[in-house]
């Protein structure tokens, strides 16, 4: 059982580098709302979003809006952008 | 294993990252410290994390975690201890950080190499204390930038003003039967300086060098791989154990020399540095 | 008038005194408005004119021309381009009020290429190559109505020289065909020089009016100061392994014909072969297709005998082919007419390119990840045929757009000429080559199955969700000997 997370403000990490993306975070809307710009949005773009949905809910995040700018990274990048995005929206 | 180049790949690039295997170095080492800015030190470490258990690759990693005297030591260590890596490059080595590395390493039964780099003069007129701390050290690092700040030297191409601390940082890597690796040649465009700075570190005694530039690997390499005659002898040894394998013998000689599991792996490090390794000698040591 | 076959030439009418022609004149060709010529052209609906792409993205007589046409309410045009670039854009309203229906072309992208894949245009798009291009237009397959030749310098009676003028671009191989069939050939140029111009890549023979203009393009568009080799680590990397492959195939010898594109990867390979040569002592033949400054160095350190520079990419290329007799220029069919005996032919090794490769080695550089058109053939096609060996360098990952496929979105360069692809995760070899596997695999090259490699790509990348299509085919992806080897469809918006 994941502990409950809540963003408590708004949050960035990673970078519009190529093979980077940058994920903003901010408190929800009682749901995860997922916005996606990504240079292989055609080909990935549901994959992406469900990495992201996925990440969310492993670290126990359930309310929260996020912003993604992808330059074609790779999962492992946009899980660890994700997780870092999340750590920094709960510090106060 | 003997690495002629170990490559810094910084921490929180994931295009170099997913890459870092590729660029012919012997090893690499992922790097938490310089070249992560301080308010990316935490998303590095998650990257670093998320790259090492999801890639699986050959390439040795190392990751250069940040000092002791500064706030990410531990968080650092925390972030890496369960990872599959070779090893850790420990900056501003000394005793006390070594020591404390060391503690670490103990309390939490971790089975990696370190390299610590001496970059400090206390580093360096410490060296032997370091390397005697603990058998984990598989090599000592000298860092020319940060020395010469310390010593006041100015830092030149020729690097006259490093000779005594290369010649310090070998000696006492050779005291203890390690590696000792140089400085990395910091511009990136100037081959020619180089392979004039390598010879010159090689000739006192460096068995390998750290690099900053992908381009810089294959020179390198080269300078630091083993003779003809190496290889011959390397290729005899694996044809000798192709042989007794298939006779159904534990042990062989060649050459009047009893051809044991130590002298194996050695002959085939020997030719994985050189480029004649064949993938059917992985079966050689089963 | 061939009396040759008159048996009886005491029927033959020989001129009265009277009759006797008098002294010829110099014709006038000169005309200073683009209005007047397209008036006086009395071009009809369908006609099909023709440009040339040496100007590149710095081209304006394109846009120029075809705005004019669009003026006088012509409609139905074929527009015969060697290539189109970003900068002809500007035509997009063009396809949608019918002054543009078909367009034949050997390279195409930017905002023009989008829309024609989103189907904007009314008619059909044919991809060609460049020596494909020749030949159709050699062989009449194409007939050429006017052809408008932006001329870097011409005099008033049509001697083209593209290395003289402020807006030189060098050789001018690809409008050689269109001058000799086109019914009609215009110079429009910038630069009217004193007679004559020389050295003239187009003769006044073959031109019928000189369109006198006041720019026919942007410098900075048509040329780059240097081409520079690549930094980017994996770049270099694929271009390191490729020099190895090229020397596993035994032809870095003595008498090396090579050809690479521009782009950084094949620079680099070049820059890599350049010291190889050096250090082995290796005199090539020649060199060829777009030449930059490495090539014209490697010229004049005698590493090549000659050049065959069919278009010049950079200010180098075109200083050297002023000066050196050994940098020669070369017509569009001389480099690639499959019917004719031509440069491809005697080429050994090849470095491509590829947007896409599919298992069978098939591939695309003619449309992108997303399936709209931003490139085409070139020289891809026609080079991968003639050369012994066919190199394709490419990043296997690259911003997690996929290199290898089932079945590229548009098969470019058919996998049956396609010899072997270098990416950074391993080195791939067409099985019909057998020779080449054998002989790598003695140079212990890392081979790897090319669907073993797509598999090991997909695991980390994921499967890439196949392109949306309307199912509509708005063009063809034309070979060399004018079959067709693949349709070009639609893409949804």
């Amino acid at each position: 059982m994941v502990t409950k997370v809540e963003i408590k403000k708004m949050a960035t990490a990673g970078s519009v580098e190529s093979n980077d993306i940058l994920i903003m975070i901010s408190k929800g809307e009682g749901n995860i709302h997922i916005e996606l710009e990504s240079v292989v949005e055609k080909q990935f773009g549901e994959d992406i979003k469900k990495v992201i949905h996925d990440t969310l809910i492993e670290e126990g995040v359930n309310d929260v809006k996020v912003i993604a700018k992808d330059k074609g990274a790779l999962d492992f990048t946009i899980k660890a952008r994700v997780k870092a995005c999340i750590k920094r929206g709960v510090e106060s | 294993m003997n690495y002629r180049t170990l490559l810094f790949i910084p921490g929180n690039n994931p295009g170099m990252l997913q890459s870092s295997d590729i660029l012919g170095a012997d090893g690499v080492i992922i790097d938490l410290e310089d070249a992560v800015a301080l308010p990316e030190k935490d998303a590095a470490r998650i990257l670093v994390r998320e790259y090492l258990s999801t890639f699986k690759s050959k390439t040795a990693k190392f990751i250069r975690i940040n000092p002791l005297d500064s706030p990410y030591f531990y968080d650092d260590l925390e972030a890496i201890k369960d990872l599959n890596i070779t090893g850790i490059v420990l900056p501003k080595a000394g005793v006390e950080s070594m020591s404390k590395l060391e503690e670490y390493m103990n309390e939490n039964n971790l089975d990696l190499d370190v390299i610590p780099l001496v970059e400090t003069a206390i580093g360096l007129e410490t060296a032997l204390d370091i390397v005697l701390i603990s058998d984990r050290i598989i090599g000592l690092f000298l860092g020319a930038e940060d020395l010469t700040l310390d010593l006041g030297a100015k830092r030149t191409k020729e690097s006259k003003e490093i000779e005594y601390a290369r010649s310090r940082i070998i000696a006492a890597s050779k005291a203890k039967g390690i590696q000792a690796f140089d400085t990395p040649f910091t511009d990136t465009d100037d081959i020619e300086g180089l392979k004039i700075d390598t010879k010159n570190a090689k000739d006192l005694g460096m068995t390998g060098k750290t690099v900053i530039s992908p381009r810089h690997v294959e020179e390198i390499n080269k300078m630091f791989s083993p003779t003809v005659a190496e290889i011959d002898y390397a290729l005899r040894v694996v044809e000798g154990v192709k042989a007794a394998n298939e006779k159904g013998l534990g042990a062989f000689s060649l050459e009047g020399k009893m051809i044991d599991a130590p002298i194996i792996k050695r002959a085939l490090n020997l030719l994985r540095m050189s480029g004649d390794y064949k993938e059917e000698y992985d079966e050689l040591l089963k | 008038m061939n009396y040759l076959n008159n048996t009886d030439l005491s029927t033959v009418k020989v001129l009265n005194k009277s009759e006797f022609p008098s002294k010829s004149k110099a014709k006038d060709k000169v005309i200073n408005s683009v209005e007047e010529l397209i008036k006086g052209l009395d071009l009809k609906d369908n006609a099909v004119v023709s440009f040339h792409h040496h100007l590149r993205n710095g081209d304006s007589v394109l846009n120029t021309i075809m705005k004019e046409i669009q003026s006088k309410g012509i409609k139905g045009i074929t527009l015969v381009a060697s290539s189109l670039f970003p900068v002809h854009a500007e035509i997009i309203p063009l396809l949608k009020d019918g002054t543009i229906e078909n367009i034949v072309t050997s390279y195409i992208s930017g905002d023009l290429a989008k829309a024609i894949s989103y189907g904007e245009l009314k008619g059909k798009i044919i991809m060609q190559t460049h020596g494909g291009r020749a030949r159709s237009i050699l062989d009449e397959d194409i007939v050429i109505d006017v052809a408008f030749i932006a001329s870097p310098s011409s005099d008033k009676f049509g001697n083209i020289s593209g290395v003289n003028g402020h807006n030189s671009c060098g050789t001018l191989g690809y409008a050689i065909a269109d001058s000799i069939k086109a019914k009609t050939v215009i110079s429009v140029t910038d630069a009217l020089v004193e007679y004559p111009n020389y050295p003239a890549d187009i003769t006044e023979d073959y031109v019928d009016q000189v369109l006198v203009i006041d720019s026919i393009g942007r410098k900075e568009g048509i040329v780059s100061g240097t081409t520079r080799v690549t930094k980017d680590p994996i770049g270099l990397k694929i271009a390191k392994d490729t020099l190895k492959v090229m020397e596993a195939t035994g032809l870095l010898k003595d008498g090396l014909s090579f050809q690479s594109g521009a782009g950084g990867i094949s620079l680099a390979v070049t820059d890599y072969l350049r010291d190889y040569m050096i250090e082995n002592n290796i005199k090539g033949s020649f060199a060829s297709g777009g030449i930059t400054g490495y090539l014209t160095g490697m010229l004049e350190e005698g590493l090549f005998s000659s050049l065959f520079d069919v278009q010049c990419f950079d200010l180098e290329a075109i200083e050297s082919l002023k000066r050196n007799p050994n940098h020669i220029r070369m017509s569009g069919s001389q480099y690639g007419n499959p019917r004719v005996s031509s440069v491809v032919d005697n080429l050994d090794i090849v470095i491509l390119g590829a947007t896409e490769i599919d298992v069978d080695f098939n591939v695309n550089v003619t449309s992108g990840a997303d399936g709209v058109l931003m490139g085409g053939s070139g020289g891809h096609a026609d080079t991968a045929a003639g050369s012994k060996v066919s190199i394709i360098v490419s990043k296997l990952f690259s911003s997690r757009i996929p290199l290898i496929k089932d079945r590229v979105d548009v098969i470019t360069t058919p996998g049956t000429t396609v010899d072997v692809l270098v990416t950074e995760r391993g080195i791939c070899v067409n099985p019909l080559r057998t020779d080449l596997i054998e002989s790598f695999k003695k140079a212990n090259l890392n081979i790897i199955d090319i669907k073993d490699l797509k598999e090991y790509a997909e695991n980390i990348m994921g499967k890439a969700k196949p392109i949306e299509k309307t199912g509509r085919i708005i063009g063809l992806s034309e070979y060399r000997d004018g079959s067709i080897i693949d349709y070009i469809y639609e893409v949804k918006k």
